[in-house]
């Protein structure tokens, strides 16, 4: 195969200041605030917050799926150059699925209960292409065969609620891959499972990726997660990007105060009750209060006069690292 | 305080002990047989120990639970605290005993009822114990309010104005407030996010240390268990098929399925595994319906024998504290001769 | 004891160790139910509604004192007299009879009609729902089936079946729709229960050794009873109407006794030549119907320590 993802992947979905609020009563809430990174072909992005952090109404904003109350309300999204935030919605149905395919964090709630496993993928290939329902349910059994599923044929006349949950996300998967899409989006596609599940549903996601060349972003609160399959990664905190690194510098050479108090809060299998735990103090902060200055200075060991007044702006710091951090940045206090 | 030198050194106390818990439930759905969620567990948890309870979805971890607890009544076996029956206590005694054994939940705000205060929610055991005035109960409030990282004026509030992890202290409190020996989480931190886990997994270490709790911490994540248990039971499909101490179960894991749980968590460093490197076992669980004493792993085993198929493994000593259900490690008697 | 027996006792989880160990704790705040009733008052449509329901009640139980006239004998030669006529302000009926009088003694059979049944049926529908929801099994079974019978009855039918065995008459006019509404508080109560029984608090109280009556008294109860007040609210003004009904149908009050709905059914004949015979006793079952629905929502918001107004 060609397309070996090569030192720099051409960019296939950038993302530049994406801002996304939501009306609660009088009050609008900015969930996501200025975000920007991009998705390189054949590579994995993981956006990695905890609840909260915008992580997965990121995700929806990409592919305009935030309903009122909420709206995208600045940014854009730019796939192969073209800005997809002027598309009205018919226009998003065709990028949706075709171009972009989503996996979601439940797999039952995603799947129509009262719809065959087969039909419901061949209606996702039967929207976006001109092929019989015939050769759609032909192609459904096909995508269930690669995605895993055993004795696919059968299985595709069954009920999502004859599938074990591991297997309906195979289910989703096999539907978010079915146009071959150039980008894969998965919100938290293992939260809800079992680790042994966990294990084959990751190898499952990164071997499809590979196979097709896709961008995959992973949005998940699992560094091990992250770890695993990650290239780039993008650390939210209060629905901002507080650093943005290749994979390997953002576990051992992590700049901002919030990622390495998160990699120290996380339990590696080394770790036992000897093992000192390193909380970090407070929690984040309530979006409709937000603090001015950045948003981690009030629970931040290194803060300094700044943080608590101004916005640290995302800046490189390293090839393949941007921060956001007055104090990584070299700002003494002043 | 409780001296820590002494605790080492001297034989540990056993404040539970459980022997041979079993629980079978009908089968749904008009499904034929019957669920053997729990089946023949046995442990001990020692004063100030903690036991890590360590199993997927489906395997009866939850029931266990319910069971120690006397939530529901075990169909064979026995719960003792400091050597006390507590399975097939009278009424009166069981309510009495009840004060041995506390549980936190993993949704923290729907195991606080929502109609009442914090500080009811937490006084609310003693009250149904029947201990103490109402205005002793609320100063025991506020005493462990202050104990979990609270403020005092929390105690007026509500449990839903409270955030996951303060609400995992609320409860973490409320536990307390009758003076356990054990106290069983359930899936306690599961629920919340990494760097408040963090918070209240520090909290129950330290309340251990003070009051010298005996813990049975339930969790589907092994790293967790590890990080927080001297020994851990390994749990599939209602039975226990690996327990000894945390150390050796993570260094030297001798059951295959304890060996596919360890080698599936992904490493939180890009450096020690990707995810190539993730272990995967084939298969799925077998249906708990299946009401074979034999290995409960042996349909997804890749090192299956002849003998798996015949003979039900018993969970035996290995080494010091180390047992394990597995014929690679005990031939069977029989079998080999 | 265990307890003793088992561990020193600065070792064990003492609330006053704690507290000496600490060094201070504040002054014991005694955590007590907040009364809600700023809450329920900060609703303006509630707060309105319940000032015009008391004035409405009022009204009804003084109808013997303030009502100008007998409501049930004409007064004078004035028939179809026009609201706002000179000694009758809100005019007279086909028989010349005074309208406001009429309204006022009305409201007193209206208002029994719709709160008395609605009461009963709650208390009712409140134990059947719990038992049925807390026993489970046959006991469910057998609560639930009978209740499906009353339910697989039209409500008015059945009513109607009713208050056609006993003699017409008030009283059988509110035991005929508290019957009818049994099943439907119970249903709700039911199902409030089932949801309330397998939240997790339950099991902490069980694990805490609290007893089947403590269970139900301090735990399902208050958590079952807010959802079905507020239903019960809504249900009076629908009673209301209904017990109109019944009359109409001569089962509930006779003539010439007047209620809120034998008005509207009397006026009905003289529909196009004197419409505020109609209207009137109309309008005043609609806006006390909407008043009752206004003091649900906001018991609703009230009752709830989750309700963002506080």
């Amino acid at each position: 195969m060609a397309n070996v993802a090569v030192a720099v992947a051409e960019v296939v979905l950038e993302v530049a200041d994406l801002c996304t609020d939501f009306a609660v009563g009088r009050q609008t809430i900015r969930v996501v605030d200025r975000v920007s990174f991009s998705l390189r072909r054949g590579q994995t992005t993981a956006i990695v917050g905890e609840s909260g952090s915008g992580k997965t109404v990121t995700a929806l904003s990409l592919l305009q799926l935030i309903e009122p109350p909420g709206r995208i309300s600045g940014g854009t999204i730019r796939y192969r150059g073209r800005d997809l935030r002027p598309l009205d919605e018919t226009a998003m149905q065709q990028v949706r699925g075709a171009r972009i395919g989503m996996v979601f964090q439940d797999p039952l709630s995603s799947l129509n209960p009262s719809l065959r496993i087969g039909t419901q993928i061949a209606e996702t290939l039967l929207a976006h292409e001109r092929i019989s329902s015939a050769e759609a349910e032909r192609r459904a059994v096909e995508l269930l065969v690669r995605v895993g599923v055993p004795d696919a044929a059968a299985r595709a006349r069954d009920y999502p609620h004859h599938f074990s949950g591991g297997m309906r996300q195979r289910v989703l998967i096999a539907m978010a891959i079915a146009c071959n899409p150039e980008i894969i989006i998965a919100d938290e596609p293992t939260t809800a499972l079992d680790v042994t599940v966990q294990a084959k549903i990751l190898r499952l996601l990164h071997d499809l990726q590979q196979a097709m060349g896709a961008s995959l972003l992973m949005i998940t609160h699992d560094l091990g997660v992250v770890a695993a399959l990650a290239d780039e990664v993008v650390v939210m905190y209060a629905g901002r990007v507080v650093e943005r690194a290749d994979v390997d510098r953002l576990f051992h050479a992590p700049l901002h105060p919030y990622t390495r108090a998160l990699l120290d809060c996380a339990i590696g299998l080394d770790d036992d009750r000897s093992t000192p735990l390193t909380p970090i103090p407070g929690a984040p902060p309530d979006l409709r209060r937000r603090p001015a200055g950045c948003q981690f200075a009030p629970r931040c060991p290194v803060a300094i006069a700044k943080c608590h007044r101004l916005d640290p702006p995302l800046l490189p710091m390293n090839p393949g690292q941007d921060v956001a951090c007055f104090v990584a940045q070299g700002d003494a206090d002043g | 305080m409780a001296e820590p030198v002494q605790e080492e050194t001297v034989p540990e106390e056993t404040v539970l002990e459980a022997q041979g818990l079993s629980k079978t439930f009908a089968a749904r759905g008009g499904r034929r047989g019957a669920l053997r969620a729990v089946s023949d567990v046995s442990f001990t948890i020692g004063r100030a120990e903690t036991l890590g309870l360590v199993g997927e979805s489906g395997c009866g971890k939850s029931t266990l639970a319910r069971l120690v607890l006397r939530l529901i009544e075990p169909d064979a076996g026995t719960v003792r605290f400091a050597g006390q029956a507590f399975t097939g206590a009278a009424p009166p005694r069981t309510r009495q005993m009840r004060r041995q054994v506390q549980m936190v939940f993993q949704d923290a705000l729907s195991s606080l009822n929502p109609r009442m205060t914090v500080g009811t929610n937490i006084a609310e055991p003693m009250r149904l114990q029947g201990i103490g005035t109402e205005r002793e109960r609320q100063e025991a409030a506020q005493a462990l309010i202050a104990l979990v990282g609270l403020r005092p004026e929390h105690a007026d509030r509500y449990p839903h104005e409270f955030s996951g992890g303060q609400c995992q202290r609320i409860a973490i409190a409320r536990a307390l407030i009758l003076k356990p020996s054990v106290i069983v989480f359930d899936e306690a931190v599961s629920a919340l996010d990494v760097s408040i886990r963090a918070q209240i997994l520090h909290l129950i270490l330290d309340l251990q240390q003070r009051f010298a709790l005996g813990y049975l911490f339930i969790s589907h994540d092994l790293s967790v268990v590890k990080r927080i248990a001297d020994r851990i039971a390994v749990m599939y499909l209602g039975r226990i098929v690996e327990i000894g101490s945390s150390e050796a179960v993570y260094r030297s894991p001798l059951h295959p399925y304890t060996q596919a749980l360890l080698s599936a968590i992904p490493v939180p460093d890009p450096r020690r595994m990707r995810v190539a490197a993730l272990g995967v076992v084939e298969g799925e669980a077998a249906s708990p319906l299946d009401a074979s004493d034999l290995c409960p792993f042996r349909g997804r085993c890749p090192h299956r024998m002849p003998v798996c198929d015949e003979t039900p493994p018993a969970l035996l000593t290995t080494e010091a504290g180390h047992s394990v259900a597995c014929f690679l490690h005990h031939p069977p008697r029989a079998a080999a001769a | 004891m265990v307890t003793t027996s088992l561990s020193e006792p600065a070792a064990e989880p003492n609330a006053e160790a704690i507290a000496a160990e600490l060094g201070t704790v504040d002054a014991p705040v005694i955590a007590t139910r907040r009364w809600r009733l700023a809450a329920f008052t900060r609703d303006r449509a509630a707060l309105v509604a319940s000032i015009f329901l008391l004035i409405v009640c009022a009204a009804a139980v003084l109808a013997p004192w303030i009502s100008p006239y007998d409501p049930n004998v004409a007064s004078g030669q004035l028939r179809f007299a026009p609201p706002l006529t000179p000694g009758h302000i809100l005019g007279t009926d086909e028989q010349g009879r005074d309208m406001l009088s009429r309204l006022l003694w009305g409201g007193r059979i209206s208002l029994l009609v719709g709160l008395v049944p609605v009461a009963l049926a709650s208390a009712a529908g409140l134990v059947l729902g719990l038992v049925a929801g807390y026993a489970g099994g046959i006991i469910d079974q057998l609560i639930m089936r009978t209740l499906d019978v009353l339910f697989a009855f039209p409500m008015v039918l059945l009513a109607i079946a009713i208050a056609g065995v006993l003699t017409p008459g008030i009283s059988t006019e509110i035991i005929a729709i508290a019957v009818v509404l049994i099943p439907y508080v119970g249903r709700l109560a039911r199902t409030a229960t089932l949801g309330v029984v397998a939240m997790p608090f339950i099991e902490a109280a069980r694990a805490a050794g609290a007893s089947r009556t403590a269970l139900l008294a301090r735990y399902i109860t208050p958590n079952v009873l807010p959802p079905l007040l507020v239903y019960a609210t809504t249900l009076i003004g629908l009673m209301i109407v209904v017990g109109s009904g019944l009359s109409f149908l001569g089962l509930g009050v006779q003539p010439p006794t007047a209620d809120w709905g034998s008005m509207v059914s009397e006026g009905r004949e003289v529909l196009a030549t004197a419409p505020f015979v109609t209207l009137l006793p109309g309008l005043v079952i609609v806006v006390v119907s909407l008043a009752f629905n206004f003091i649900g929502d906001g018991l609703r918001d009230a009752l709830d320590p989750r309700s963002a107004r506080r």
